[in-house]
């Protein structure tokens, strides 16, 4: 063994095989997010359907998908389903996996940040004469979306560091990359401090994002907030 | 086409109910055009339930309901259509907090009658300025107090042209020296000839504008008449007891 190697970190900080792999990192995080996100709303929608048997189904998936591991849905997504003869490409898996498993957390976000937008609300737009959807579009889901973010910009943070759970089923991403590095030159310590900085730079930088997002979305809302804190002082 | 010496809204014999319990029972009353119907008795009386029921907020489970012309327990009828042309004016304000003050009078006028937002803008600027608000057009919700927010919320349901505009409670929720400006607003509307329907405790109100007062207790439509002869000539011992202690809370 030998001790800290300055020379090795430098080397690999700004290494193209490892930047390849954050980069991997980040498009597995964006596209299973925003599949999540789009079916998390449809599993969202059909658990306020008010009709009973899609609500169970709705139901169902969200019990499934939270009560085992993503690690156990994606080796079932990789290595279990060709033993029944239905086999997809590593990225396929692991895209499914995650955006399946993320799916059911991002519903019950969605779900409890629309039930937050009072009965209130809706009357006021129903007495309008806006449509369901349009009240959904137009009154209810704005409102909703400021609630939701902050629980949504944590759960892409999470996301960033679950999407290393796929180097279980050899994605190529920033941990197995790192991995595949410590394999060959024993660089242990140098390699996960390196593959950890990335991870830290991704997720302030996501930080950044959410904060812009939130920001974007609390119009009209800060005014309160301010007169909130001014009233506690 | 209904004409126009039909009623706005006719009520027949309405009846609902929650299991057992009777939240409105015969409920029968007329509301003719420009006419200011005043509906006050105490709470759980069953004033706002009976309101909701005239834009189809809430169901009823017997009797008729015509507003309009049409037929609003009609599972047949399209609501959002005959919606838009009733106003709503509700206790909470219930502004959308995400828009702007003129963003909350233009947002069914485009979405619902289908004006332009050039055309919605313009008419939203011009009710903002009948209720005084013109210079907060820009303002959100938020940043107004509660009886600038009523204000915006009945400039809003103006903005519909409705037939009749429906109060529940309008200044309940206002601090006392806020519950003036709204009925300003208010008092000009029925002046204006405008139809309107109230829920509420404003007694002088009643007695300025109203054409009719109704007294509500336990779902039922107790007592109706001119407010002159409804304050001096009280006939039930029910409406005669919520009348002093509504103008007399303290006795004297």
């Amino acid at each position: 063994m030998t001790v800290w190697s300055w020379s090795a970190f430098f080397e690999y900080l700004f290494s193209p095989f490892l930047l390849y792999g954050a980069w991997t990192t980040i498009w597995l995080t964006v596209v299973s997010a925003l599949l999540g996100l789009m079916l998390g709303g449809v599993v969202a929608a059909a658990r306020m359907s008010g009709i009973g048997w899609l609500e169970k189904v709705a139901f169902f998936y969200v019990w499934l998908m939270r009560g085992t591991p993503l690690l156990v849905q994606l080796v079932i997504i990789y290595t279990g389903l060709p033993q029944i003869g239905i086999k997809f490409e590593v990225v396929t898996c692991a895209l499914l996996g995650l955006a399946l498993n993320e799916a059911a957390y991002l519903s019950e976000i969605i779900r409890g940040a629309v039930q937050s937008v009072g009965i209130g609300q809706r009357n006021a737009a129903t007495a309008l004469g806006l449509t369901k959807f349009q009240a959904m579009r137009d009154v209810i889901l704005p409102q909703a979306t400021r609630v939701m973010l902050p629980m949504l910009g944590n759960s892409v943070n999470g996301l960033l560091k679950t999407t290393s759970l796929t180097s279980a089923i050899s994605m190529e991403e920033l941990l197995r990359r790192t991995n595949l590095l410590i394999q060959e030159r024993f660089l242990t310590l140098e390699l996960f401090v390196v593959a950890s900085i990335y991870y830290l730079v991704m997720t302030s930088a996501w930080s950044l994002v959410q904060n812009w997002l939130e920001h974007r979305f609390g119009r009209g809302f800060e005014e309160e907030a301010r007169l909130e804190n001014a009233e506690q002082r | 086409m209904p004409n126009s010496v039909d009623p706005v809204i006719s009520a027949e014999k309405v009846g609902k109910h929650y299991g057992h319990f009777r939240v409105l029972q015969d409920c029968s009353f007329e509301v003719k055009n420009s006419e200011v119907v005043v509906i006050c008795g105490p709470s759980g009386s069953g004033k706002s339930t009976l309101i909701k029921c005239l834009n189809g907020l809430e169901g009823f489970d017997e009797g008729r309901i015509v507003v309009d012309g049409v037929s609003v327990g009609d599972p047949q009828v399209n609501l959002t259509k005959l919606r838009s042309r009733v106003g709503m004016v509700f206790q909470q304000f219930e502004l959308f907090p995400h828009l702007t003050v003129e963003g909350n009078v233009m947002l069914a006028q485009r979405r619902v009658l289908g004006r332009s937002t050039a055309e919605a803008r313009e008419r939203a600027r011009m009710l903002l300025d009948r209720v005084g608000l013109l210079e907060h057009s820009a303002k959100y919700p938020k940043m107004l107090s509660g009886g600038q927010q009523q204000r915006v919320a009945i400039a809003r349901g103006l903005a519909m042209d409705p037939k009749v505009m429906l109060f529940d409670e309008p200044t309940s929720a206002l601090d006392p020296e806020m519950i003036g400006e709204v009925l300003d607003v208010m008092v000009n509307l029925a002046k204006a000839g405008m139809t309107m329907v109230c829920v509420t405790h404003e007694m002088g109100f009643a007695r300025h504008v109203g054409s009719k007062v109704l007294f509500m207790d336990q779902g039922r439509i107790v007592e109706t008449g001119a407010p002159e002869s409804f304050f001096k000539n009280t006939q039930s011992e029910r409406a005669q007891r919520f009348l002093k202690n509504i103008l007399h809370p303290m006795g004297i």
